[in-house]
C-alpha cells in the first residue's frame, strides 16, 4: 500500500499530518496562557484519520465535522492564517469571528463546519450528498463523528436514509475510546461501531486509526464506492486523543500506559519509520516539513494576534441573506 | 370579471408545483408527500399513494418524477438536516414537517444547525429551504398533533416564519419562502386547507414581512394571526351589525420578520389593540405584539391592550374541551368590550 502512493501525495499527507500537530500543540500552549477565549478540543494524535481520509478529496467534496474540528479543516486545506485568527475570534477569522473553534467552517473547501453538537453533522452531511445527487455529479460527503456521536439517533438516522437513498456520504467514527470521560466499552452496547454498518445494509470496515496507510486504503475504497453511485460506508478509525476531551481536563479516567501505549503508535512518527524504511522520502524532507510546519504556525499564531477584532456592528450582520 | 377559486391546499400545491417547474433545484421530501415509494404498483407505475397525509402535495410525484419529491423515513432529524446540508449547498430544499407537534424530535437540526449556519459560518453560508408544516387545534387529534408554536421559532434568529391565513396568501408568500435565500418556516393551519379563496394562476409573490389589513376600521386594531384571522372577521361582522363597534383586523402574515409599522400605525387610528393568537399564551407572539405597541406607542393608547389566546395548557381532546381552547368570535367581542372600557 505505501509504495502504491504517488510521491507527492505521501508528502502531502506527511505535510498535513505534522501541521495538524502543530498547530494543535500550538493551541495548547496558547490556551493553557490564556491567549485564547472558549475553550478548544484538540486533536492531536488523531491526524492519520482526518489526513488519510481527506488525501482521496477535493474542493469539491465535503466534509461535516466534530467539536474537534481544527484536525478535518486542516485536511480539508482550510487556510491557517484564518483558522488561527478564528480561534482568537478576531475579524479576519475564517468565520470572521463569529464561530470560534466549534464552528470553524470554510465552504469555498468543502468543510462545512465543525459542530458543537455530537452528533449534528450526520444529517447534515447527507444534505451535500442529496445535492450531488440530484445536481447529477460525483462529489461525495464525508461525515467525521466520534465513538460518543455514535450513540445519537442522528447517526443512525443519517446512515439509514443515506442507505436507503444510496447517497455518496462515508461516515467515518472516530472512535478515540473516550465520549468525554466516558469509555466507549461502557457507552456502547456492540462489540464495535464498525459492525453497526450490517444494520443498515452498508459496509462496516475498522481500521487502525493511528496508521494513515490503512485509513487511506479503507477511505480510498469506501469513496470510489460512493462516487461509484453504490452508496454509504461505515469506518471506525480506532485512535487515541493525546490532550483531554478539552483543554483543562484533568484526565482522570485513563492511565499513563494507556497513554504510553498509544504514544508508542504514533501516527506521525509511524509514517516517517514506514517512509524512511522504504526509502520513499528522506528524513531531509521530513525534516524540512517539520520546520515548515512550527514556521507555519507561528506566522498564523502573529497574523491572528496582530488582526483586529470584529467592530460592534459585526455583532448584528449575517443573520440572514436579507431581512425583512 | 371573478377569478378563479381554489382551495388553501390547492394554492400551496401550486405554488410549489410552479416553483419546481421554473427552478430545478427546488425538490421537496418529507413523510408520505408522495406515498408508496418503491411500491411496483404505485410508484412502478408512475402514481402515488397519497400526494401528503391530507394531500397537500398530490400530483407532484407524478410530474416531477421521485427524484425531486422524495419520500422519506420518519427521521425527521435526518431529512430536516439533509435538507439544511442540500440548502447550503446548492438546493432549494422544501421539507415537510407533517405536525408541528414534531419539532421536538428534529429540533437541534431546524434551530443549531439551519438557523445558525449563516451567522456561525460569518455570513459565507445561505441556508435556502423551506420547512412547510401543519399546525392548530380544531381537528380532535388531542395533544401531539394540534399545537401552533410559530412563537417558538420566531424567537429564534435567523429563521423567517409565515402564518398564511387565506388561500391568495399561502401562494404568494409560499411562492416567496421558496425564492427567499434564509431558511423559513412555513405554517399551514389544518383547518384552512379546504378554504376557498380567488387566487391568480400564474405566478406572484407576496413579500415576507408585509402585513394586509383584511378589514379596515377605525374603533379597536385587531391583529390576528393565521385561523384566527377569520375569527376575528366574524367577531367584526357580529360588532359592526349589532353595537356599529368598527374593528381594523391587521394579519401580519409573517412573524419574522414582522411588519411593525402597519401595526403601530393601526393602533395609532384606532388608539386600541386586542391580539388574536392561537398559540399559547407565555413568550407569545400576543405578548410579544402587546409589547411592541406598548414600548412604541403606548401614548395612543386609550384602553388596555388585551390578548385573546388559547390557555396555557396542551391541546385537550374531548370536542368539549378544544371547543374551550380555541379562541372563539365570542371571546374576541369580550376582549374589544374591555379595551373599549365598556
Amino acid at each position: 500500500m505505501v509504495a502504491e502512493i504517488p510521491r507527492d501525495k505521501l508528502l502531502w499527507i506527511y505535510e498535513r499530518m505534522r501541521l495538524i500537530r502543530a498547530f494543535e500543540d500550538k493551541v495548547a500552549e496558547l490556551f493553557a496562557h490564556g491567549l485564547l477565549p472558549g475553550f478548544v478540543h484538540l486533536y492531536a494524535g488523531e491526524e492519520a484519520i482526518a489526513v488519510g481520509v481527506c488525501a482521496h478529496l477535493t474542493d469539491r467534496d465535503y466534509i461535516t465535522s466534530t467539536h474537534r474540528g481544527h484536525g478535518h479543516c486542516i485536511a480539508k486545506g482550510v487556510d491557517i492564517n484564518a483558522m488561527m485568527a478564528e480561534l482568537f475570534g478576531k475579524a479576519t477569522g475564517v468565520c470572521k469571528g463569529k464561530g470560534g473553534s466549534m464552528h470553524i467552517a470554510d465552504l469555498s473547501k468543502g468543510m462545512l463546519g465543525a459542530n458543537g453538537i455530537v452528533g449534528g453533522g450526520g444529517p447534515l452531511a447527507c444534505g451535500p450528498a442529496l445535492t450531488a445527487k440530484v445536481m447529477g455529479s460525483d462529489s461525495v460527503t464525508v461525515c467525521f463523528f466520534g465513538d460518543g456521536a455514535a450513540e445519537q439517533g442522528t447517526i443512525h438516522e443519517a446512515m439509514n436514509l443515506a442507505a436507503i437513498w444510496k447517497l455518496p456520504v462515508i461516515f467515518v467514527c472516530e472512535n478515540n475510546l473516550y465520549a468525554e470521560s466516558t469509555p466507549w466499552f461502557y457507552h456502547c452496547a456492540a462489540k464495535d461501531i464498525a459492525s453497526r454498518g450490517s444494520a443498515y445494509n452498508i459496509p462496516g470496515v475498522l481500521v487502525d486509526g493511528t496508521d494513515v496507510f490503512a485509513v487511506y486504503e479503507a477511505a480510498g475504497e469506501a469513496i470510489a464506492r460512493a462516487r461509484r453511485g453504490e452508496g454509504p460506508t461505515l469506518i471506525e478509525a480506532r485512535a487515541f486523543r493525546y490532550y483531554g476531551h478539552f483543554q483543562g481536563d484533568p484526565l482522570t479516567y485513563r492511565t499513563k500506559e494507556e497513554e504510553e501505549e498509544y504514544r508508542q503508535r504514533d501516527p506521525i512518527e509511524q509514517f516517517r519509520r514506514r517512509v524512511l524504511e522504504r526509502n520513499l522520502l528522506t528524513a531531509a524532507e521530513l525534516d524540512a516539513i517539520d520546520a515548515w510546519a512550527r514556521e507555519t504556525v507561528e506566522a498564523a499564531v502573529r497574523f491572528a494576534q496582530e488582526s483586529p477584532y470584529p467592530t460592534p456592528e459585526e455583532l448584528l450582520t449575517d443573520v440572514y441573506v436579507k431581512y425583512p | 370579471m371573478a377569478g378563479r377559486v381554489i382551495t388553501f391546499r390547492e394554492a400551496i400545491n401550486e405554488a410549489i408545483r410552479l416553483e419546481m417547474r421554473r427552478d430545478p433545484t427546488v425538490i421537496l421530501m418529507g413523510e408520505d408527500v408522495a406515498g408508496g415509494a418503491r411500491l411496483p404498483h404505485v410508484e412502478g407505475r408512475g402514481e402515488e399513494a397519497w400526494g401528503g397525509v391530507l394531500g397537500v402535495t398530490k400530483g407532484l410525484a407524478k410530474e416531477f418524477g421521485r427524484s425531486r419529491v422524495l419520500d422519506t423515513p420518519i427521521s425527521e432529524s435526518a431529512f430536516i438536516g439533509a435538507a439544511v446540508g442540500a440548502a447550503a449547498t446548492g438546493l432549494r430544499p422544501i421539507a415537510e414537517l407533517m405536525f408541528v407537534d414534531f419539532f421536538g424530535v428534529c429540533m437541534d437540526q431546524i434551530f443549531n444547525q439551519g438557523a445558525k449556519l449563516r451567522y456561525m459560518f460569518g455570513g459565507k453560508a445561505k441556508v435556502p429551504m423551506v420547512i412547510r408544516t401543519m399546525i392548530g387545534a380544531g381537528f380532535r387529534a388531542a395533544g401531539q398533533h394540534s399545537g401552533c408554536y410559530y412563537s417558538v421559532f420566531t424567537h429564534m434568529p435567523g429563521l423567517k416564519t409565515v402564518v398564511p391565513s387565506t388561500p391568495y396568501d399561502a401562494k404568494g408568500l409560499l411562492i416567496s419562502a421558496i425564492r427567499d435565500d434564509d431558511p423559513v418556516i412555513f405554517f399551514e393551519h389544518k383547518l384552512l386547507y379546504d378554504m376557498e379563496g380567488e387566487v391568480p394562476e400564474g405566478e406572484y409573490t407576496i413579500p415576507l414581512g408585509q402585513a394586509d389589513i383584511k378589514r379596515e376600521g377605525r374603533d379597536v386594531t385587531v391583529v390576528a394571526i393565521g385561523r384566527m384571522v377569520h375569527i376575528a372577521l366574524e367577531a367584526a361582522e357580529r360588532l359592526a351589525a349589532g353595537d356599529g363597534i368598527s374593528l381594523e383586523v391587521v394579519d401580519p402574515r409573517t412573524l419574522s420578520p414582522l411588519d411593525e409599522e402597519t401595526i403601530i400605525n393601526s393602533v395609532k387610528k384606532t388608539h386600541h389593540l386586542v391580539v388574536v393568537d392561537e398559540d399559547n399564551p407565555r413568550c407569545s407572539l400576543a405578548a410579544d405584539i402587546v409589547a411592541l405597541v406598548a414600548t412604541r406607542a403606548i401614548e395612543y393608547l386609550d384602553g388596555p391592550p388585551q390578548m385573546v389566546t388559547a390557555p396555557h395548557t396542551p391541546v385537550p381532546f374531548s370536542p368539549a374541551l378544544e371547543d374551550l381552547y380555541v379562541p372563539s368570535p365570542e371571546k374576541v367581542i369580550q376582549a374589544v368590550n374591555r379595551a373599549l372600557g365598556r
